[in-house]
């Protein structure tokens, strides 16, 4: 099985963060709280903090590892929610039609009306700051393209000759979903589910930097960005490397993306022994 | 008299077409099937023949209950088999199942020959493991593939393979009838010989009935006992396979015959239109249509019946 140098490129930043987010107590030179020092406060990068310090002194790459911790919570459960919502509405909806299948469609076509991140902002006005409300707030408000595309999956599988066999067979219409349809449409639901890890991790940047989301002093990338704010002449490291962390997990995500659906490809698999 | 295995009352299978106006207004109603009736009795191969749309494919799908009919009654073994008192989708899979056209789109990509083969199985309460191995290694012996076989994913096999695969599935559960869906139209010709002969062998073998579905009037010639020709959603003819290649009466099953490609007449137009000229006149009756225009589909048909102008020969007459 060849599988192109982008796919390992994503599998490379994605484990990145992954050991960055897992091994951060152990491996992150300071405490990313305590480790306040205003006496070091905007130091450049050296050999001692390597990604230079913040307006309180403290570590900007012990805050990024354990920024990652967050990021990494938010893509997945997010994108877990997400994926569960969007399949089992889509695939009912393409399977079953009629009344239910309009009402999916409506409800889909709202979601997609109002923009995700107003609508995170709306929830999370609701439901206050903090991970917990984050974690619903974009777990609620991306499920339409994932709905959308298991809808159409479902639309096109139903007509195919195997899903006519199994119920001559017998199987109900559960089975048939998940045994015929659902494993059909991995592919573009687990490309949806890692790209909209990317776009995750962005919204909880953006989230954080307008104050919604991790509340300070506990890191994550967009709170360290919204402090980076007012420094960014003066200290522009500060801005720097959370900016540059996002980029790379976000790129890594959509690469491993695009890699999963092309390994998920059964022509690309070999027989079992 | 006992009951024949499956029989079709006067079925009528309409489809909803949403018209161009508001509030559903200009709806209209698609006649894809108009009062169809026939048996198929045990060990019997039946062949609907017809040009594409004619109603052939949704009888088929009716009596395996993937379209509700709108009117008449579909028996199996003298029981309802579709409206009120139609058994499940459990207890109808043991009794009809189907072969598909398309062997690249009828199989389960994601899933071995052993899986798609065992599911069915455990499904209808076989739950030893060995029975099931034993069950699936029989039936791929039975449509030539070798146990081995059993292990591999559908896009290893070849076209020819996967219509074998696709059989050994329509008879796992040992159905009585097997409904054939143009069964070798998308195979490559040098291997349509191989699944007729295969069909043929397990026909006998199982005691199979077999209603196929089928415009390839040479494979239908090989198969079968009886042929159906359809014509926009009714039988214009019925009768022995003898009666219908010899001795056609309808204009429109001339036409079907004259168009089999011949190797050795010349194509020749004028023998076409021979045959359509020369049909035989009944006293008192015609045919409503010869089958060179198109009907519309949105009316019902006008009366007519089925007549019968020979021993097991009938040809769709009406009066005057």
């Amino acid at each position: 099985m060849r599988l192109g140098f982008n796919f390992w490129l994503g599998t490379g930043l994605t484990a990145l963060v992954i050991f960055a987010g897992v091994l951060a107590p152990w491996i992150a030179p300071f405490d990313p709280v305590l480790d306040a020092d205003l006496m070091s406060s905007e130091l450049p990068p050296d050999a001692t903090f390597w990604f230079g310090t913040d307006a309180q002194g403290r570590d900007v790459y012990t805050r990024i590892l354990f920024g990652a911790q967050i990021s990494l919570t938010v893509g997945i459960v997010s994108q877990v929610i997400n994926s569960i919502i969007g399949v089992t509405l889509g695939m009912t909806a393409g399977y079953w039609g009629g009344w239910w299948d309009d009402l999916v469609n409506g409800l889909t076509n709202v979601m997609l009306a109002i923009p995700s991140l107003i609508f995170a902002l709306a929830v999370m006005a609701v439901l206050g700051p903090g991970l917990p409300s984050l974690l619903v707030a974009l777990g609620l408000t991306n499920w339409s393209w994932t709905c959308r595309i298991a809808r159409s999956s479902t639309l096109s599988l139903k007509s195919q000759g195997y899903v006519q066999a199994a119920q001559t067979l017998g199987y109900g219409d559960l089975r048939i979903m998940f045994t015929q349809i659902l494993p059909n449409m991995m592919g573009p639901i687990l490309v949806m589910a890692t790209l909209g890890m990317g776009s995750a991790v962005l919204s909880e940047a953006a989230l954080s930097f307008l104050g919604l989301g991790i509340q300070p002093p506990f890191p994550s990338w967009g709170s360290m960005l919204t402090d980076a704010r007012q420094l960014i002449q003066l200290a522009p490291w500060v801005a720097i490397f959370p900016g540059l962390a996002i980029f790379l997990s976000v790129l890594g995500f959509n690469l491993l993306g695009d890699g999963l659906r092309d390994s998920l490809d059964p022509h690309m698999r070999t027989r079992k022994p | 008299m006992t009951a024949p295995l499956l029989q079709v009352d006067d079925l009528h299978v309409r489809f909803p077409i949403s018209g161009g106006g508001l509030l559903g207004r200009g709806r209209r109603m698609l006649h894809a099937v108009n009062g169809i009736s026939f048996s198929l009795a045990k060990g019997e191969c039946l062949s609907i023949v017809g040009e594409s749309g004619c109603g052939k494919s949704t009888t088929a799908l009716s009596i395996l209950g993937l379209q509700e009919p709108t009117e008449g009654m579909i028996r199996y073994r003298g029981l309802p088999l579709a409206g009120p008192g139609a058994p499940g989708r459990m207890q109808r899979a043991k009794a009809v199942q189907m072969v598909f056209q398309d062997p690249y789109a009828s199989l389960n990509p994601r899933q071995s020959v052993r899986s798609s083969l065992a599911a069915p199985l455990r499904l209808h309460g076989f739950t030893a493991g060995s029975e099931i191995d034993g069950r699936i290694e029989v039936m791929l012996k039975n449509v030539g593939l070798t146990p081995e076989h059993a292990n591999r994913y559908p896009h290893e096999f070849s076209g020819g393979q996967r219509q074998r695969i696709g059989i050994a599935r329509a008879l796992i559960l040992e159905p009585e009838i097997v409904v054939l869906d143009e069964p070798v139209s998308a195979l490559d010709v040098s291997i349509r010989a191989q699944i007729i002969n295969l069909l043929l062998d397990l026909q006998e073998k199982l005691g199979l009935s077999y209603l196929m579905i089928s415009h390839d009037l040479s494979v239908v010639e090989h198969m079968s006992d009886r042929v159906l020709v359809m014509y926009f959603g009714q039988i214009v003819e019925e009768g022995g396979w003898r009666e219908i290649f010899e001795a056609p009466a309808h204009p429109y099953t001339r036409r079907l015959i004259a168009a089999i490609p011949d190797p050795e007449k010349a194509l020749n137009t004028a023998e076409l239109q021979d045959c359509v000229s020369d049909v035989p006149q009944f006293a008192g009756r015609s045919f409503i249509s010869d089958g060179s225009t198109a009907p519309d589909v949105f009316t019902a048909p006008a009366p007519s019946e089925l007549v019968e102008i020979g021993a097991s020969h009938k040809v769709r007459l009406a009066s005057a």
